[in-house]
């Protein structure tokens, strides 16, 4: 299929657009990648998802699909003969779309908090359950995974993709409040996957560097409180 | 024989109701398990360990929870009729709705009914203005579905029932036949829709359940 027949608008350190890019790598379908700039939405993001104005959006055949796991899932629907992203069983499909939709209502809402907690009262408060969160990743790693390397079993699935895409801000909050959230001795599990998820061929290259994400987030902090003090 | 299927519930619940509309659909027979959010039963804090909360169904002896989750699964299970479209692209747009529906319109909705001045006029407000989106991606069709109801119908139950009944209960005119057209022609066809009418909660029931509280249930899900 062409590259252009596919189209990502997105930007680089946004989770949501990483994980449209690894499901499209993992299918090794060519896509074109049309970064939009921060601050300043594109005629094309507007014009496509009109609803929410936000990226990714996904542009295949000239219709648009908004929303990260569901064009995940249209990825997997339509591109039947490469690997499979979601689970075949329906009850393993359930458990990978209750986790995945655990990322979006719960952690990374916690994650966020974390990060932007002021006080140590606040900080110790998210901390404690962000923490309990990942002992449940840590239990739901070794259910999904059955044994193996990925929560999608042998191979990379929807909820490796789902919450491996936050990999990145994962480590900016670990290395920013030196913390640790995977941890060798109490997460083992998730300390495995989390380094067999980041080599694998198809996320090679996607998510930034940690470095990178952090100078990203002082950019965007001093920004918005130079908005708030005008 | 097949294998017994439980769903863990609240009658007045929209959230149960889905997943009750759904096995209903798809002829399955199942036993509703109705639980008291005041006091959780051991089996539903058991299945649903990490939320805690209903709905929650249980086949061959696994749960699923979270009632969007379930719908998917009740559909890949079960043959017969189909809940979200066969088309790869359709079924892309139907769950983007309900993902809107849920996730923005009720919260807004739920909001709207039960706050209180400021806060209510502004939440007034930014309900209206998602009513207005679903107005007009209905574009004259009988159902979200088309000419049948599907996944987006069934998710946007609480618009299709219990907003009017919340609205009487608290004294407030949101949804009404003037602003939006479309939707109320929705509203009708839904309520008169044969497995929709058929389980649907008392209404007068339902109004005392809502009329009784001043404060409402814990939120949008309870």
């Amino acid at each position: 299929m062409a590259a252009s027949d596919v189209k990502l608008l997105g930007t680089s350190p946004s989770p949501y657009v990483n994980r449209v890019q690894i499901a499209l790598n993992l299918k090794s379908i060519e896509f074109e990648f049309l970064e939009e700039t921060f601050g300043a939405k594109s005629e094309l993001l507007l014009k496509s998802n009109p609803i929410h104005k936000k990226i990714p959006v996904m542009i295949h055949n000239d219709k648009p699909i908004c929303e990260s796991l569901i064009i995940v899932q249209y990825i997997d629907e339509v591109w039947t003969s490469g690997p499979t992203i979601l689970p075949s069983d329906p009850y393993d499909r359930a458990m990978a779309r209750f986790w995945a939709a655990f990322v979006e209502d719960k952690w990374y809402p916690t994650l966020k908090e974390l990060r932007m907690a002021e006080g140590e009262e606040a900080k110790t408060a998210a901390l404690e359950k962000l923490m309990e969160m990942m002992t449940l990743w840590e239990d739901a790693f070794a259910k999904c995974g059955k044994g193996k390397g990925f929560f999608g079993g042998e191979c990379i699935g929807y909820l490796d993709i789902a919450f491996g895409s936050f990999l990145g801000w994962l480590k900016v909050t670990e290395e920013m409040l030196e913390i640790k959230l995977i941890d060798e001795a109490k997460t083992p599990g998730l300390a495995g996957w989390a380094e067999r998820f980041c080599s694998h061929e198809a996320v090679k290259g996607v998510i930034p560097e940690t470095e990178k994400l952090i100078e990203l987030l002082k950019k965007f902090q001093a920004m918005a409180k130079a908005q708030s003090q005008n | 024989m097949a294998e017994p299927v439980k769903l863990f519930g609240v009658w007045a619940s929209p959230f149960s109701w889905r997943v009750e509309t759904a096995l209903k659909l798809k002829g399955v027979k199942y036993e509703f398990i109705e639980e008291d959010l005041t006091n959780k039963s051991d089996l539903l804090v058991k299945y649903n360990p990490v939320h805690k909360k209903i709905p929650v169904l249980l086949h061959k002896g696994k749960p699923i929870c979270e009632s969007l989750v379930i719908l998917e699964y009740i559909d890949e299970t079960w043959k017969g009729i189909s809940i979200l479209p066969e088309d790869p692209y359709e079924r892309a747009i139907a769950r983007f709705w309900a993902k809107f529906i849920d996730e923005k319109c009720n919260h807004a909705l739920w909001t709207a009914c039960w706050s209180k001045d400021n806060e209510q006029e502004k939440a007034i407000e930014e309900a209206c203005e998602f009513l207005k989106t679903l107005e007009t991606q209905l574009k004259g069709n009988k159902f979200f579905g088309g000419e049948t109801i599907g996944f987006v119908d069934i998710v946007a139950n609480f618009i299709g029932f219990w907003l009017g009944i919340i609205q009487e209960a608290v004294g407030l005119e949101l949804l009404t036949v003037e602003k939006f057209p479309n939707l109320c022609k929705w509203i009708d066809n839904y309520v008169n829709c044969p497995v929709i009418k058929a389980n649907l909660p008392p209404r007068d029931e339902l109004l005392a359940y809502f009329k009784a509280r001043q404060q409402p249930p814990t939120g949008p899900k309870y």
